[in-house]
């Protein structure tokens, strides 16, 4: 049997960890196991390992031959170490990473703490959001005073977003 | 603040008492935290990684909590000290590994240490003794509202936190404690305690080897799954379940001295003889007698305040602190030669097992006092 990994030596170890009741295996030879830090069972790396490998399979299948435009990072290179190269990679790889995250995760959207500048974002942008559409409602009923002052406010929260960090 | 000065005392997590610290030995929470639109770690050429270090470390030793910090690039760390700060549990493994472009800064009390450039670009980290995960989630979950308000966080509306493994996304939370479980591996129920915490979405594996062959008879227990759950949530299930483990632990110990009181005396002192006695003790054996030691002054045959003895002797002997207390290289014999001696002087002044003590375990773990007589 050959190594999951490097696919050219014999595999010598032989890796099961069963989650929440699906049972996942890997096998790997002496040399990838010691680079994976199988051997070192204080670290996590044998879920990531086990779902990175997974991982580049349901990546290909989304996304075939797609590069990072920020740092220029493939789904070849996400098969051979398990990690992604940016941020921007989960916009990049978006459509095969979708299911994988679904089979790995509890949920697929983040409901957990939101850093202030995320939370300061989502408040402008609704209220942008408010804004416009009144707008709208005002110009179509020609109250162009009303319409008047909402531009001004929009100008404004828009030179605000542009200020902020 | 030097390396010798923080390895002359060992971390609150050790001499700590947090709550049920007899089955509990520490808790620890993590962040994982990476910068909008920079590579990670990784993949990022040196120079960016060196860049990003500059940037981020600047923040994290002024925050207030690392006054008078250890902070040290890794490529000016020898392995030794590196293998260190692993024992010690202040940096991972893969960390060790790392050298120029990456960086590690500890606070004074060893409760906090934050890792500049390992998977991601920052991860920190809070370590607590006994069950206290919610208070490291809570000192750690400040340094981070502290930090983003420097650094531009990479966080996505709908994914969360981005991190450079899927498998961290969301959250960027792993909240693990480590157990020390003697009484569920003597009754042979430690693998139903696996089987069952592995179906709800935890993971638990030795800290010292796998499954049952646990050294020491210590686990570790953390969440698995990053996205889809909040921080509190994770967090109250996992000290739920641990709560849970820790009354079987203490049934599984109850049962043992009524049904089996020979086979447990017996072990006791076995354990007790063999380390005041020997002298070559490998790094395994020591692990196993120490934690049959600690099983014992856990109910009451030995007295309380021998305790932190027999839980510095668990660090002490690992392989870098007997290097490093020896200031010598050593094989692995004449480690083994040492560790003996060392576990011999401590426990020169240590009592015999006193089994007549050993009648009903002293508390639920919440105090130090006597045993109550119920």
């Amino acid at each position: 049997m050959l190594c999951d990994v490097c696919k050219c030596n014999d595999a010598t170890v032989f890796l099961t960890q069963i989650l929440e009741g699906k049972m996942h295996k890997v096998n790997l030879c002496e040399a990838c196991s010691k680079e994976k830090g199988v051997q070192d069972p204080t670290s996590f790396a044998l879920a990531d390992l086990l779902l990175g490998i997974g991982a580049a399979e349901e990546m290909e299948k989304g996304a075939p031959a797609k590069k990072c435009p920020v740092c220029g990072f493939t789904q070849a290179d996400f098969k051979k170490t398990g990690r992604l190269g940016c941020s921007e990679c989960y916009a990049t790889f978006t459509e095969g990473l979708g299911s994988l995250l679904k089979a790995m995760h509890k949920g697929t959207e983040h409901v957990g703490k939101l850093p202030e500048r995320a939370q300061r974002a989502m408040a402008l942008s609704q209220q942008m959001r408010a804004l416009t559409e009144n707008l709208q409602k005002a110009v179509e009923a020609e109250n162009y005073e009303t319409a008047a002052s909402l531009r001004d406010q929009i100008k404004q929260l828009e030179s605000e977003r542009s200020n902020s960090p | 603040m030097k390396f010798s000065s923080m390895l002359s005392t060992a971390g609150e997590w050790l001499r700590g008492e947090g709550p049920h610290h007899q089955v509990v030995i520490s808790s620890r929470v993590r962040l994982a935290r990476n910068l909008r639109d920079c590579a990670f770690p990784g993949w990022a050429k040196k120079a960016e990684r060196t860049s990003i270090l500059e940037q981020i470390r600047s923040h994290v030793e002024a925050l207030p909590e690392m006054q008078d910090a250890f902070s040290e690039g890794l490529q000016d760390l020898a392995a030794l000290d590196k293998q260190v700060l692993v024992e010690r549990h202040l940096i991972s493994r893969e960390h060790a590994a790392k050298g120029a472009g990456s960086a590690v800064v500890v606070n004074r009390r060893q409760t906090l240490s934050i890792m500049i450039n390992e998977e991601d670009h920052l991860r920190m980290q809070s370590i607590r003794s006994g069950l206290q995960l919610k208070q490291a989630f809570k000192l750690v979950d400040k340094i981070d509202t502290a930090l983003e308000s420097k650094l531009d966080f990479a966080f996505d509306p709908r994914l969360g936190y981005l991190t450079a493994c899927p498998t961290n996304v969301g959250t960027g939370m792993r909240a693990s404690a480590m157990l020390h479980l003697p009484g569920l591996v003597l009754s042979e129920l430690i693998n139903q305690v696996i089987q069952a915490v592995s179906k709800i979405g935890l993971a638990v594996r030795g800290l010292y080897g796998e499954g049952t062959e646990a050294m020491g008879n210590l686990f570790q227990i953390s969440n698995q799954t990053t996205l889809g759950e909040k921080e509190e949530d994770i967090i109250n299930r996992l000290s739920k379940v641990i709560e849970t483990i820790i009354d079987k632990e203490h049934d599984a110990r109850q049962t043992l001295l009524q049904r089996k009181p020979s086979t447990l005396f017996d072990q006791i002192g076995r354990a007790y003889g063999v380390l005041t006695y020997a002298h070559a003790m490998p790094s395994k054996e020591a692990l196993n007698l120490l934690s049959v030691i600690k099983l014992g002054m856990d109910l009451g045959a030995f007295p309380e305040d021998q305790r932190l003895q027999i839980d510095e002797l668990f660090i002490d002997t690992q392989p870098a602190h007997l290097q490093k207390s020896s200031q010598q290289k050593l094989n692995a014999e004449e480690r083994d030669y040492l560790r003996a001696q060392i576990i011999r002087d401590r426990l020169k002044i240590f009592p015999k097992p006193d089994i007549s003590k050993m009648v009903t375990e002293s508390g639920n773990g919440l105090t130090n006092g006597p045993p109550s007589n119920e």
